[in-house]
């Protein structure tokens, strides 16, 4: 089973993103500001990260950044799932080392889509 | 919504005569919903309503607008992958080989849509510059749909649409982000024309094309429609070219004019043509998730 850490500060979108991923067989786990989400990384490294831009205490752009440093930290694929959706955001998304770009709002199939892409599904 | 028999067999029949395609009674409680923007703008709320206003000589473009209101348009990027990866890894690599002198390849996307279909091809192309280099590559999307054959002639694309299916590095290396949503680069649609016609109508045209695409198009003809339209395609392909149909759809039992290719799906050739199919596979690595 594949693991999937969704790092936003929306309850509500943790809560869609987590029913879309449990229903393609992943392990899910939350967490709802970017250190949270460092700290799950260093202790249990996922397959996958869903991650969101604007987040209190450290942005996602920065998230990625720190989680590239850390030891297996390259492996995980970094799916970006923002609403900020222009193109400046997504180059800086990709340059800053994520993987895939979801805008929101999204659906089942676009993210279903989006993990094959990198591999996943 | 109830439709009274007489009303639905006048809407179904005028869909299958222009279009071939069958509106079968399980499928009526679609009619409603797809037609509510037909009754808004004529001010009617009912299929009877819209079948009296049909029949007044001067009702003009009523019937085209009711069809195109019955026609499903989906469509989205790569859909099914694997056809592409098949189309990626053998198909075009085959054909480069056999068109090596003349350099001109030739693909129909027939029931394009919106367009997705037609520039994934050019995608595929665009993406492998020093393999096409010098080649002509015309790839033609029809649709019997004005609205979607012009949503495609414009080539822009809802948020919604551009992130269905199309990975973030083909996105950003082949859209551009304009106030109109996001629009697809002059490089790809230099290889594509779009034009409206239905797949039943003859062809005027004496271009021969080397692979045709009907996907999700045939399965709600009817069965002469559906054998009408295999007749149609297989006279506008090269003897030795092949024809794609959507999952599922197949020519066995519909038509004698194709044969499935041995171990291809959804991948057929002229009954008269042999299979070149089934060589090696060479296993390149299908490349789709950066430009
Ligand atoms: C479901 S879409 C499929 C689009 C695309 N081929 C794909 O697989 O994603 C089917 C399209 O076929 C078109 N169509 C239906 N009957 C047709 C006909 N007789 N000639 C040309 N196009 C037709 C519809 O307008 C619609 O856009």
């Amino acid at each position: 089973m594949k693991s999937c850490l969704i790092v936003d500060d929306s309850r509500v979108i943790r809560r869609v993103s987590r029913h879309i991923l449990e229903s393609l067989d992943f392990a899910v786990e939350e967490a709802e500001d970017g250190q949270l989400g460092i700290d799950h990384c260093k202790a249990a490294m996922p397959d996958v990260v869903l991650l969101d831009w604007n987040m209190p205490v450290m942005t996602g752009i920065e998230f990625v950044a720190k989680l590239r440093t850390l030891p297996g930290g390259n492996v995980p694929k970094v799916i970006f799932c923002t609403t900020e959706n222009d193109m400046a955001h997504i180059r800086e998304a990709i340059s800053a080392g994520a993987d895939e770009y979801v805008m929101k709002p999204f659906d089942h199939e676009t993210l279903q889509i989006k993990l094959q892409l990198v591999g996943m599904v | 919504m109830e439709v009274s028999e007489v009303s639905f067999r006048i809407i179904a029949d005028l869909l299958e005569a222009r279009t071939g395609q069958q509106l079968t009674r399980n499928r009526q409680w679609r009619i409603g919903t797809a037609l509510a923007g037909v009754f808004r703008e004529h001010g009617i709320s009912n299929v009877d309503q819209l079948v009296c206003l049909l029949a007044d000589p001067a009702s003009g473009s009523l019937a085209q607008q009711v069809v195109e209101a019955l026609l499903n348009n989906e469509t989205y990027f790569y859909r099914d992958r694997s056809v592409f990866e098949l189309l990626d890894r053998r198909i075009l690599p085959a054909l480069a080989e056999k068109r090596a002198r003349s350099k001109r390849l030739s693909i129909w996307s027939a029931g394009c849509s919106t367009g997705q279909e037609a520039l994934s091809l050019a995608m595929i192309f665009a993406g492998q510059p020093n393999k096409w280099d010098g080649w002509n590559i015309d790839i033609v999307g029809t649709d019997i749909s004005e609205q979607a054959v012009k949503a495609a002639q414009q080539g822009v694309y809802t948020q919604f649409e551009i992130q269905r299916g199309l990975g973030v590095g083909q996105m950003i290396s082949h859209f551009k982000e304009t106030d109109r949503g996001w629009q697809a680069s002059d490089k790809l649609k230099r290889m594509i024309r779009f034009k409206q016609k239905s797949i039943l109508e003859p062809s005027t045209s004496i271009q021969r094309f080397d692979l045709v695409l009907c996907r999700n198009v045939l399965l709600y003809f009817g069965p002469r429609a559906r054998m009408q339209a295999f007749d149609r395609l297989a006279e506008q392909m090269c003897d030795d070219g092949w024809l794609m149909l959507g999952a599922g759809e197949t020519t066995v039992g519909r038509t004698d004019i194709f044969r499935p290719t041995a171990g291809n799906q959804g991948l057929f050739i002229r009954s008269s043509a042999a299979d070149t199919m089934h060589i090696a596979d060479p296993s390149t690595p299908f490349v789709r998730r950066r430009g």
